[in-house]
């Protein structure tokens, strides 16, 4: 469903995101970690077409984001990171104006919009402009605007970020339950959400890929804080003995 | 066949978000309110609309290119520097349309509240006519100049926006490109340029100036020249918007 190809992004002569491959199956959430600066955000924004790679590919769903953009990003539903939305708008305008950039027909509008709005538990701030509402609503809105067009593929830069516990179970548990039809890919600093949300998870540290597999795998004896921390602090401490 | 369709759709997307947010906020009604009380005080008391005695519309047209020159680029300097420093750019870069729909999308809905605001003083031609007997087809023609002229200083004031994150520094910006576009047409600058480079010089200058081609419609002369140019304008400027706005996606 999501298949990326060798995806390298430089700037300054410093690789923020080095041939990074992997792919993501349907039914399957993959969790992308590593510390800030790790080039996470980078890959998600190649993915989603927002800038383009240097070199390498990526392909939604069949479509090259490369090579036939729009395609792809129609079966993309793409969170940014922070969730950056129309704050003067209400949450139903701001899925109006999403929904008619995605030329989506009327009847089929009104139905896509009530659905993403009942998803995301967002219809008692309907009223209100989305500058007015708290983190937890905003990112919800947010989220919304991703499955507005009911992707096959999601991206979702740190979907759980500033919520407080009930709002993040509540998001895992969309997440769950949109998980069997779509290939998910979330990145997030929260590591003792990785189990309860993903599948697979993968830890990139300075644009590469460090490991890849099931938590419980990547943690073996260790805590998955634990084993974090080892995977990318190596090549600090690489770094640190070279100097 | 598909360019077109996305194109439209992108410009319709983004017509109806900026219409939202010009006229969800204040933004609007006071942008109107304030140039239109401007243009009236200038009309009446720099340009003395009653004390010329003649039932013609020259003393309120005549202040369109300055008074454009500033308000213009404060009703433009929004679109774009807006959404960067937000972070809505990322979306938008992630939706699947084309730039250039957005451009003119976005465009079109600052114009189209340009136009309203120069709708309200259609009252001044009204009272013309009660006064006197005008000569309608020059004022039709230079509403109409008009607002083609605010287009071409919106194209520059929106083409600004795009190069910054600053609703300031992008006002700032194209306050000074529109100066330059404006000035270049006026007498004082033109003598002074004939006097040391020579007429020719001075005529190239005042080939590109918005009050050149603006005056030839208050004459009351269908110039397709002056229509061209600012249709040029406005086409080059929302390529240069084009470009500035794809700086984030490009490599």
């Amino acid at each position: 469903m999501l298949e990326i190809d060798s995806l390298t992004k430089t700037y300054a002569r410093r690789a923020a995101v080095d041939r990074v491959s992997f792919s993501v199956a349907r039914g399957e959430v993959l969790g992308f970690l590593g510390p800030n600066g790790a080039g996470k955000s980078t890959t998600m924004r190649m993915i989603a077409g927002v800038i383009l790679p240097d070199a390498g590919d990526a392909r939604i769903d069949g479509h090259s984001i490369t090579a036939a953009r729009a395609a792809a990003q129609a079966r993309l539903g793409y969170l940014p990171e922070g969730a950056p939305l129309y704050e003067d708008m209400t949450p139903p305008e701001f899925l109006a104006f999403l929904a008619s950039a995605r030329d989506m027909p009327g009847p089929g509008r009104r139905r896509a919009i009530d659905r993403a709005i009942a998803d995301t538990r967002i219809s008692g701030v309907t009223a209100k402009p989305i500058g007015a509402l708290s983190k937890g609503y905003r990112r919800r809105v947010g989220l919304a605007g991703a499955l507005l067009h009911d992707p096959p593929v999601l991206v979702l830069d740190e979907p759980t970020d500033g919520l407080d516990p009930n709002q993040k179970r509540a998001v895992r548990a969309l997440i769950a339950r949109l998980a069997p039809e779509r290939a998910i890919l979330i990145s997030t600093h929260t590591l003792e959400e990785v189990p309860a949300m993903c599948h697979r998870a993968l830890v990139v540290d300075h644009g590469r890929i460090v490991a890849d597999g099931a938590p419980e795998d990547l943690a073996g004896e260790d805590t998955l804080e634990e084993a974090f921390r080892k995977l990318t602090r190596q090549e600090d401490d690489a770094q640190a003995e070279a100097v | 066949m598909r360019a077109v369709p996305d194109c439209f759709r992108g410009l319709k997307a983004a017509y109806r978000r900026e219409m939202t947010a010009y006229f969800g906020a204040p933004v609007a009604y006071v942008f109107m309110t304030v140039f239109l009380v401007a243009l009236g005080l200038f009309t009446w008391e720099g340009a003395r609309f009653f004390d010329t005695g003649a039932a013609s519309l020259g003393p309120f047209f005549v202040w369109h290119p300055w008074l454009y020159m500033i308000f213009m680029p404060a009703l433009a300097m929004r679109l774009w520097a807006d959404e960067r420093s937000a972070g809505t750019d990322e979306l938008l870069l992630s939706l699947p349309v084309g730039l250039p729909g957005l451009v003119a999308g976005k465009w079109l809905a600052a114009w189209t509240v340009a136009g309203a605001a120069l709708a309200f003083t259609l009252p001044m031609w009204a009272s013309v006519n009660y006064l006197g007997n005008p000569d309608n087809a020059a004022i039709a023609l230079t509403y109409f100049m008009s607002l083609l002229m605010a287009g071409a200083y919106l194209a520059i004031g929106a083409a600004a926006s795009a190069l910054t994150s600053r609703q300031v520094t992008a006002f700032v910006i194209a306050v000074v490109v529109a100066f330059v576009f404006t000035a270049a047409g006026w007498p004082l600058v033109l003598s002074g340029i004939s006097g040391i480079a020579g007429s020719a010089v001075a005529e190239t200058v005042a080939r590109f100036s918005f009050l050149t081609h603006f005056e030839a419609a208050q004459r009351g002369v269908l110039e397709w020249r002056a229509i061209f140019f600012f249709a040029s304008v406005i086409v080059f400027f929302a390529g240069l918007n084009t470009l500035w706005a794809a700086r984030r996606r490009a490599p």
